[in-house]
């Protein structure tokens, strides 16, 4: 019954997005100007349809209701409630489901509080987003179906891969989804400027908070799947450009390029084409990547080859979406005019830079990603990883986050370094000391070095916007952009490090004997079999120490064995120090030796890793703290326009 | 540059520059591939035409049934990686996945050596049925069928 109901929301919901883009597409022309007064109520109940379909879907997995095929195939009774509930979004259909509910409630929610724009602007815009949203709608009942029943009932489910049954891991897709979502509110505010040809600061002003609550989310979802990956996956890397994670890190850098992009065309009204273009394409990178991640094409080309029905599906809607936006843009480029000039050394001239970079670290990751499909279609298995990315990654990054020391402090339109020098002269002996203090340590890859040297300089220089301010009376967008660059380099610091000093030790060792690895003790006092709601284990109980006088700590790395579906997976153990992580993995029971069983263990000391993903928080809540600045300015001025309105009123009477 | 470009066509100026780094990197990002992407073999074609030393390639095949031997030290692991037609000794330092078995299949992530032993430093086993390395979908429908019958 609650699917049949859930199934019937998201027909109704995919039947107003219609109506939404024939109402608001009519609303643009002069006869059909009342039709236009319909698109507002329309968004929102739509958006609440969706939201009504994706509860049903969330009780149906809460229930463990098997008549329901989705569930049957990727869930069981026996899981914990959190992870039913999570189950529900993490296959291909219900993600699918959240991605049109997170639309269609992001279209609700701009219906709602969206003042600034011209109404027409806003019409074409709502109209917009309904146009993506029923491709989506489209793809999920004719190609995936989330509510299909199941005849006969199955006695049991199949369960969900242990490995996503992680708190972290459950979380993970919905925020990056949210990330993914916002941007195509940001794709809908450009098609929609591009239709009634309004391209201005007040356009930018009407969509810098969308992009920038986007790019929060994109943020705290990448920063929390590598820890996740880094954690879980017992492999001991953080990042392993992953299609998967290429994924996500493609709309981020896509986004990063516009949101800077959209401060240029605020505060300055230049890159006025440029940035309705990245607005483009961040949404499309969001959905390549999800077409990537969603379509199996990533697992193999003739996988997806044998059933093609939804890839094919998915990758029609790339075209329409992707082609017709970029053909407007083609269409329209040329009648957005000319913005505001500017010097080459001044504000815009670095944001212009740093958005070049960014778009070609895009274009790196991008080719990298999709290389390996490219040649298995021609008959050719390859694999791109680490070598390709880290050094074409890094030709780019690493001039950026020269220009990023200096770019903050640059005024608009134009300026001249001589009056800035003096300012950057501690963050450049910064950079020098670290150089000579590592080139002394010697032993550090090229890579790592440069980082480590850029990030002591870049940390300091990202505080000078601050000098001579009243922090007080400092307004948040300015400590949001302080607090984020300063995040970029304590990751940075944390990433070299970690790639620079990470000590690795890999042994066999029998009950009582003891390793070490770096400045650490590590003495395996027992191996145990524990047992969990839906697991057994082999949990080892490690005494760790410190240096010479550390107090003696104790970690639990396990080996799990999964029994719904059958798999094992390692639990790592970290302990976090204030400078650096120890990891610790269990593995299997080593073959026989004289005087007693032996276990293998893979241990780490890595220095000051911790930093990537505080770094990675910090950015985000820069951004964050950005976006409430933003929003409250708007606040004061809706009340303060009301408040002269109301004065106006009673002096007229 | 005491001035504001003076230049009629800023945009235009922009828009090359633009174009030229990216076609630039794109170009860069070509060549890069052509030499950084590891080329996936399977047994027979890695002995028949081996790959540069120093050149990182994957390597898949079946394990053989009962070349799998673990070192003294407790860690280190030799087995052959086989496809019915040629054998390939594999040396691997690490914890081995669990699904990793003899008789099953795996991809090794490594380099050749010079003695015809093939290093690995990663090894992709048979995950469940949702989850399978790109190339051993593939080896098993076209070669694995044929080494699961010879090596019965």
């Amino acid at each position: 019954m609650i699917a049949e109901l859930g199934l019937a929301a998201l027909w109704l919901a995919a039947a107003l997005a219609g109506l939404q883009l024939v109402a608001g597409g009519l609303g643009l022309t002069t006869r059909g100007a009342v039709l236009g007064e319909a698109v507002r109520p329309v968004a929102v109940v739509q958006g609440l349809l969706a939201l009504i379909a994706f509860a049903c879907l969330i009780y149906v997995f809460a229930v463990t209701d098997l008549s329901v095929k989705l569930v049957a195939l990727n869930s069981h009774s026996m899981k914990p409630l959190v992870f039913k509930i999570a189950g529900a979004w993490g296959n291909h259909e219900g993600s699918m489901l959240l991605w049109v509910t997170v639309m269609g409630l992001g279209g609700a929610f701009v219906a709602l509080v969206e003042k600034r724009l011209p109404e027409r602007t806003m019409l074409a815009t709502l109209a917009g987003q309904a146009f993506v949203s029923l491709g989506f709608y489209a793809f999920l009942l004719i190609a995936s179906n989330p509510f299909e029943r199941l005849s006969p009932v199955p006695m049991e489910g199949n369960g969900l891969n242990p490995l996503l049954q992680d708190l972290g891991l459950a979380f993970h897709p919905p925020t990056l989804y949210l990330g993914y979502v916002g941007l195509s509110i940001a794709f809908s505010f450009a098609i929609g400027a591009l239709v009634t040809r309004e391209v201005g600061p007040a356009f930018a002003k009407a969509m810098r908070p969308w992009v920038l609550g986007a790019w929060i989310f994109l943020t705290v979802g990448i920063t929390a799947g590598s820890y996740w990956a880094y954690y879980e996956l017992g492999w001991g890397g953080w990042w392993f450009w992953d299609p998967v994670e290429n994924a996500s890190l493609m709309p981020w850098l896509a986004a990063t390029a516009l949101l800077h992009s959209c401060g240029v065309l605020a505060a300055r009204n230049a890159l006025r084409a440029w940035t309705i273009m990245l607005g483009v394409v961040a949404f499309s990178m969001s959905m390549i990547g999800t077409f990537l991640v969603r379509s199996g094409i990533l697992t193999s080309v003739h996988a997806f080859a044998v059933d093609p029905q939804r890839g094919t599906f998915i990758l029609a809607l790339l075209a329409i979406y992707i082609g017709g936006a970029l053909t407007l843009f083609g269409l329209r480029a040329s009648t957005v005019t000319e913005g505001e000039r500017f010097a080459l050394v001044s504000r815009e001239g670095a944001l212009v830079f740093n958005n070049v970079m960014l778009s070609a670290i895009l274009g790196i990751v991008l080719f990298g990603t999709l290389y390996p499909l490219v040649a298995e279609a021609m008959g050719a298995k390859v694999s791109v990883g680490p070598p390709y990315f880290n050094p074409m990654g890094a030709l780019f990054a690493v001039p950026m986050l020269v220009v990023l020391m200096v770019g903050p402090l640059l005024r608009w339109r134009q300026d001249k370094f001589a009056r800035i020098g003096k300012g950057l002269v501690i963050p450049a002996m910064l950079v020098a000391a670290m150089a000579l203090g590592l080139v002394v340590v010697g032993g550090v890859a090229l890579l790592p070095f440069l980082g480590l040297a850029l990030a002591v300089g870049l940390a300091f220089a990202s505080l000078l916007p601050l000098r001579g301010r009243n922090l007080r009376r400092t307004p948040l967008p300015i400590w949001g952009m302080v607090v984020a660059h300063f995040g970029i380099a304590v990751a940075l610091f944390g990433m070299s490090s970690e790639s620079a000093f990470s000590i690795e030790k890999l042994v066999a060792v029998r009950v009582g004997e003891v390793a070490q690895v770096g400045p650490w003790g590590v003495k395996l006092d027992a191996v145990e079999p524990v047992a969990g709601p839906n697991w057994t284990a082999m949990e080892a109980r490690l005494l760790v120490r410190y240096g010479v006088g550390g107090k003696v700590l104790r970690v639990l790395p396990q080996s799990r064995s999964f029994w719904a579906p059958p798999q094992q997976t390692s639990e790592s153990a970290l302990l976090t120090r204030w400078n650096g992580q120890f990891y610790a993995v269990l593995g299997g029971e080593a073959p026989k030796a004289e005087g007693g069983d032996r276990w293998q263990l893979r241990l780490w000391w890595k220095p000051f890793a911790p930093l990537i993903w505080i770094g990675g928080l910090m950015i985000a809540f820069g951004g964050f703290l950005s976006l409430i600045g933003r929003v409250m300015a708007d606040l004061r001025r809706i009340i303060a326009k009301d408040k002269i309105a109301w004065r106006r009123e009673r002096q007229g009477r | 540059m005491a001035t504001a470009v003076k230049a009629k066509h800023q945009r235009l100026i922009l828009l090359v520059v633009a174009l030229v780094v990216l076609i630039g990197a794109a170009l860069l990002a070509a060549w890069a591939l052509r030499n950084q992407a590891s080329y996936f073999y399977v047994p027979s074609e890695i002995v028949a035409k081996p790959p540069e030393a120093d050149r990182a390639v994957r390597l898949g095949g079946m394990v053989e049934k009962g070349s799998l031997k673990t070192a003294a030290d407790g860690v280190t692991v030799n087995f052959v990686v086989q496809d019915g037609k040629a054998r390939v000794p594999v040396t691997f330092r690490g914890i081995v996945p669990s699904l990793f078995v003899e008789g099953s299949g795996v991809v090794a992530e490594g380099k050749m050596g010079a003695d015809g032993t093939f290093v690995a430093d990663n090894l992709l086993a048979k995950h469940d049925e949702n989850y399978v390395p790109r190339e051993m979908q593939d080896m098993t429908r076209e070669q694995a069928e044929k080494v699961m019958q010879e090596t019965k």
